[in-house]
């Protein structure tokens, strides 16, 4: 992967909603072209951390960083795949994806190029007319990946992208995640709650511990080889061991999580 | 779709029964008296259907249709236009701005809340008999239903589209031509169909205070004469109008939302 530079920084980062205090103290640094995983219980504030790097949620104190430049408003080197559906529904497939291009200055016939092409890497060849709502769940998450992606920017932000899936389409999803991952060396943030899906994919597993005030709890280095298979990887040596670590202490976190609820609950 | 399609006949033949049931009855109803001197239904108050269509068949010919429909046409089209577009204006432009929304929300509550047909005869004395007063009335009607839902629907944008667009670089005004404008689209169309109602009940009611030309008019006149045919045959013919005007924008409807599911029970749409 490119570079050996950083790509994102977060220094000693808080973030307030009102008086609730979602995050506190993060600090944690991402290198160019890695693929990073950040797991948590429900709630962590995982998807706040995406937030923060897309300028989407102003750090409350501490700073922000990509590629050494402090975030301010929206964050023009980070494409986000968000974890509801998010595609513009009163545009059809074609006109959806060649937006990223055409609000980012190229001409419609270039966006147009971009965009058929994009569409085909997805797999969704031949249905750049129809409209959202005339696909299936999987269809969509494709063509939301061909949306962030088209854009080719250095850093990718997804949140729980293909957790609505059913399991197959799902490692499918994956596999090609990782396929156009590898062509254009971007650096990623995938936010999940599933310990297996994280570490399939990922370089390195950041661990959040429960909210409010949510913090670090683990980092992890996955040390599979690559290129990899998602399905595969789940039964190469290492991966056990890795998830035996990140589990311990996240079956903890998840405990603390629980009992705070039902004292919540019970109060 | 299928279960629609396969009722489809038995929903068709019920309705014209339907229909056969009540014009019978009307014009049948004379010939049983009630009471007596008491006619089941009283012609002098109801008329009857042969009689209604006899006379619109001689206004057709002598082109009085012709004349005071068209007036009214144009100002109820003239109302639609002028109302539409204020209200989609200042519904974007109060849904964009918290603190303004805030301000006039008293104000447009209070406005919206006064029966504004009240406002016809000082609309007339205003802008006079002629269409100015009509389109004025019809104006005051359509613009707070377009308003409210252009409102409405700059409200009602889903966060995740407005912050993908925002991700794939939309500016503010991006923003509103590919997020904000077509995600209002729907609400406004909807309260267009509303408007287009509301903007002929402007020009009918305007006519029938006091104007010298069309169908409000018309009726005004027959029913001075206690001409209960002449007001029958009146509504008949706003009654056409209505549902000729009310297509086409169905049709408009349908071009611009596309992109739109088609709703599963569109019951009384069709």
């Amino acid at each position: 992967m490119a570079g050996g530079g950083t790509a994102v920084q977060l220094e000693a980062v808080g973030l307030r909603y009102g008086s609730f205090p979602a995050l506190e103290d993060i600090t944690f640094s991402v290198p160019e072209g890695q693929f990073l995983a950040v797991v948590g219980p429900t709630g962590c504030g995982k998807s706040s951390v995406l937030n923060l790097v897309a300028g989407l949620a102003p750090a409350s104190s501490g700073r922000v960083s990509t590629g050494g430049r402090p975030v301010s408003g929206v964050n023009r080197d980070a494409a986000y795949m968000f974890q509801a559906d998010a595609l513009l529904p009163w545009k059809s497939v074609l006109e959806n994806v060649l937006l990223g291009p055409l609000l980012r200055g190229a001409s419609r016939a270039q966006a147009t190029g971009l965009a058929l092409d994009w569409l085909g890497r997805v797999g969704m060849h031949g249905m750049d007319q129809r409209y959202p709502h005339q696909l299936s769940g999987g269809q969509r998450k494709r063509v939301a990946m061909a949306q962030v992606l088209v854009n080719r920017l250095p850093i990718l932000l997804m949140d729980e992208p293909f957790s609505a899936l059913d399991a197959q389409t799902r490692a499918l999803m994956e596999q090609e995640l990782l396929g156009l991952w590898q062509e254009l060396g971007a650096t990623v943030l995938f936010v999940t709650h599933d310990l297996e899906e994280a570490i399939a994919l990922s370089d390195r597993v950041i661990l959040f511990t429960s909210g409010p005030r949510a913090a670090i709890k683990g980092d992890y280095e996955v040390p599979l080889p690559r290129p990899r298979n998602v399905v595969e990887a789940r039964f190469m040596p290492g991966f056990n061991e890795v998830y035996e670590r990140v589990w311990a202490d996240l079956r903890d976190e998840v405990m603390a999580g629980y009992a705070r609820q039902r004292s919540e609950a019970a109060r | 779709m299928s279960g629609r399609g396969r009722l489809r006949l038995p929903v068709l033949g019920v309705q014209i029964g339907i229909l056969v049931v009540v014009i019978g009855f009307w014009e049948l109803g004379r010939r049983v008296t009630v009471g007596e001197d008491r006619f089941l239904v009283d012609p002098f108050f109801w008329s009857r259907p042969s009689r209604i269509l006899a006379r619109d068949l001689q206004w057709l010919q002598d082109g009085t249709i012709a004349r005071n429909a068209g007036v009214t046409l144009y100002e109820a089209a003239a109302a639609f236009v002028l109302g539409v577009a204020a209200g989609v204006v200042v519904g974007f432009l109060l849904g964009r701005s918290d603190f303004w929304a805030r301000v006039f929300s008293p104000y447009i509550q209070v406005a919206n809340a006064l029966p504004r047909l009240i406002f016809a005869p000082i609309l007339i004395l205003i802008f006079g008999l002629d269409e100015r007063s009509k389109i004025a009335l019809g104006f005051s009607l359509v613009f707070f239903i377009v308003f409210f839902n252009a409102f409405q629907g700059v409200r009602d944008v889903d966060r995740n589209v407005l912050n993908n667009a925002r991700m794939l670089g939309a500016g503010e005004g991006q923003l509103t031509r590919h997020v904000l404008l077509p995600s209002a689209m729907s609400w406004i169309l909807t309260s267009l169909h509303t408007s287009v109602g509301f903007a002929m009940v402007g020009a009918v009611v305007g006519e029938f205070i006091g104007a010298s030309r069309g169908l409000g008019y018309v009726i005004a006149r027959a029913d001075g004469n206690l001409d209960a045919t002449g007001v029958w045959a009146g509504m008949a013919v706003l009654c056409v109008v209505v549902v000729v005007v009310e297509l086409a924008i169905t049709r408009i409807e349908s071009r611009l939302v596309r992109w739109k599911p088609q709703p599963a029970g569109e019951l009384l749409a069709a």
